[in-house]
């Protein structure tokens, strides 16, 4: 990562454009989306919004490499000095998210070009693109952001496009999918801006690292313990922690498949991050986290989560809704590593971040090859793809056992690093727990590969690979599946470092 | 006859105090952002029709629009502009942010009445009811 900061700096011009990169990020595809509509071509808007994704990719490693290298990185929008003005500020926590959602959507945009000429009308694809970059913007936006309200407009920019898309869907029930999301997701921002209005009543400000030194003098307060409890339900449904998790079974499983990829891999872990922010920045120096409860009722959600979605994904008979119930289970996980709270925790839930947008990345674009190729997503049209499709299988395959944990893949690294900060706390119930709903994990990947390899396909069943521009994204995601679970040390390095950044000297 | 009726009466009288707070006029305002957020929070949950829903969707909203308003009014301020006679003053900045709020408030309810027209068109209905009864048939 450092290198690619070395690298940036012997480009030319790099001196003049440094210190701006922090608001480049989200600046760039803010100013370029608009383009997709001058297009009005699918072709042009798709090799524009590809282009963009690659540059703001390259970015947020910069950006990665120079946290590392130098440390926090302050930017002050417009030159007015926070608290009155925006602050944009990137730790290790935000810099390893940036390059999560960055990377997720600079990899998908190659796949998404033949997945979207299936799925979507020719004539509408053009917007397809135009809210692809907008929802990018709005992710990255909440990202950098070190101001509370700031974090709203991101939150609603990422989620009026995130809505749009779903819609997209090439069945009705994508538009009842985006509705019931589109309440759901309102009401919680709603919430969220209710708890921010709630902690500006209290100390006028709305300036993190400024609240973060105000709040503990009010703590007590009913207001600020009401802020806090509003801003904690808000984004618990922007992040689908159960029981807020309704509107994201349907939602992922009526997208298009492109859709499913991007927002399974970033827009609920850019909501985890942002919980992970108010908490542990905002109310940092309170008490508040450890004596409302909140600590308690985030694990016990979390454990209930991480068996009921498991548990009703093994249920069902479509593979790309049984991994969006896995995606609720695996959420439980990343909130559980937030629960625990100390700094092991934490990174183990930070790690298990970036490793579920790999692996569930991989596994939504194997499902959007077979939806190509055999166009369904149901077990029963499934039969013996194993040999119909066997490089898509296997991609699956990699991403299923890293659902379930296997070492050598990333789910492995994670579970392991959450089950060690469990029982260094002494919460060996935790530790049983994840190990229990790795089995359920177990049961739900075996009924697809029982139906792809044990099964014999049909004579007159379609067969043969998506074409190389799904495959080669699918492929890398694939990998990196593996290569990641195997060298664990840089991410979890990096998420160290994160959640250092985030509890700061505190225990 | 008004004797009969003097209970309910200092009740009352106890509930407009109450209401307004020992000494602080301003907790009325308050009480009618809880009340249109509760109506408008029970008008989401409760109603079938997916236009009601998202009128109940913007009552919601609109009662935190009132409230970023209240806070920042101070009882006699004006607008914050530097000229004589002009002493006390409103905070201007939750003013402005909810200026924001209402643009993604309006945004969200035109997509939501975008996407009701499409489901119209899809299911020919508008109740959530019907449309969840077909999409449980679709999935037997």
């Amino acid at each position: 990562m450092t290198a690619f900061y070395a690298f940036f700096l012997t480009l030319p011009g790099a001196a003049a454009i440094e210190p701006h990169l922090p608001v480049l990020q989200v600046i760039v595809p803010l100013l370029t989306a608009p383009f997709c509509v001058v297009f009005r071509n699918g072709r042009v808007s798709w090799a524009w919004a590809t282009a963009v994704s690659w540059l703001v990719l390259f970015t947020s490693l910069v950006l990665l490499g120079k946290v590392l290298a130098g440390g926090m990185i302050i930017y002050e929008i417009g030159n007015w000095p926070p608290p009155w003005g925006i602050e944009y500020r990137i730790d290790a926590a935000n810099a390893l998210v940036l390059v999560i959602v960055s990377a997720i959507g600079a990899i998908t945009l190659p796949y998404a070009y033949k997945s979207v000429e299936k799925e979507i009308p020719e004539s509408r694809t053009y917007l397809f693109y135009l809210m692809y970059m907008l929802c990018l913007t709005g992710l990255l936006g909440i990202t950098v952001t070190a101001d509370a309200f700031n974090l709203f407009v991101f939150l609603e920019i990422s989620s009026l496009s995130s809505y749009v898309m779903i819609s997209l869907g090439q069945s009705r029930r994508a538009l009842t999918a985006a509705y019931r999301y589109l309440v759901m997701g309102t009401l919680g921002a709603t919430f969220y801006i209710i708890g921010v209005g709630l902690m500006y009543m209290m100390t006028g400000s709305l300036n993190m690292t400024d609240l973060a030194t105000l709040l503990p003098a009010v703590e007590n307060t009913r207001t600020v313990l009401a802020a806090f409890a509003f801003v904690v339900v808000g984004l618990g449904l922007k992040l689908a922690i159960f029981p807020l998790h309704t509107w994201l079974p349907n939602a992922y499983a009526f997208a298009p498949s492109t859709v499913t990829v991007f927002l399974a891999s970033t827009a609920t872990k850019v909501a985890i991050y942002a919980l992970l922010r108010l908490t542990f920045t905002v109310f940092g120096n309170t008490q508040l986290f450890a004596t409302t409860g909140v600590q308690e009722l985030l694990i016990g959600l979390a454990l209930v989560a991480m068996f009921a979605g498991a548990f009703v994904a093994i249920f069902q008979n479509d593979v790309k809704r049984m991994l969006a119930y896995s995606s609720v289970s695996q959420v439980g996980y990343m909130v559980l590593g937030i629960g625990i709270g100390t700094a092991a925790g934490l990174s183990g839930g930070i790690v298990h971040l970036f490793n579920h947008a790999v692996m569930k990345g991989t596994a939504f674009m194997a499902m959007g090859a077979m939806l190509y190729v055999i166009g369904s997503v149901s077990l029963k049209d499934m039969a013996g793809i194993g040999r119909r499709m066997p490089v898509t299988t296997a991609a699956f395959l990699v991403s299923g056992l890293s659902l379930i944990g296997t070492p050598l893949t990333v789910g492995f690294i994670s579970k392991w690093q959450l089950v060690q900060a469990a029982l260094v706390q002494d919460w060996w119930f935790i530790a049983a727990g994840i190990l229990l709903s790795s089995l359920l994990a177990i049961t739900y990947v075996w009924r697809v590969v029982e139906v792809a390899y044990m099964q014999p396909a049909p004579a007159d069943a379609p067969r043969g690979e998506a074409p190389w521009q799904m495959l080669v994204p699918m492929l890398i995601m694939a990998a990196a599946t593996i290569w990641y679970g195997i060298d664990g040390d840089t991410t979890l390095r990096i998420a160290g470092e994160a959640a250092k950044a985030l509890i700061g000297g505190r225990p | 006859m008004t004797e009969a009726f003097k209970p309910i009466y200092d009740l009352w009288l106890q509930f407009e105090a109450f209401m307004a707070g020992p000494g602080s006029p301003g907790l009325f305002g308050y009480w009618i952002v809880i009340a249109l957020m509760m109506i408008g929070f029970y008008i989401v949950i409760t109603h079938d029709n997916l236009i009601k829903k998202i009128v109940g969707l913007n009552v919601f909203q609109v009662s935190v629009f009132l409230f970023y308003i209240l806070m920042a009014k101070v009882t006699g301020g004006t607008a914050p502009i530097l000229a004589d006679g002009i002493k006390q003053y409103s905070n201007p900045l939750p003013h402005v942010l909810i200026l924001t709020a209402i643009v993604v408030g309006v945004a969200t309810t035109a997509l939501g009445l975008a996407l009701v027209v499409r489901i119209r068109n899809a299911y020919d209905s508008i109740e959530d009811d019907e449309i969840l009864a077909v999409e449980e048939a679709e999935d037997k």
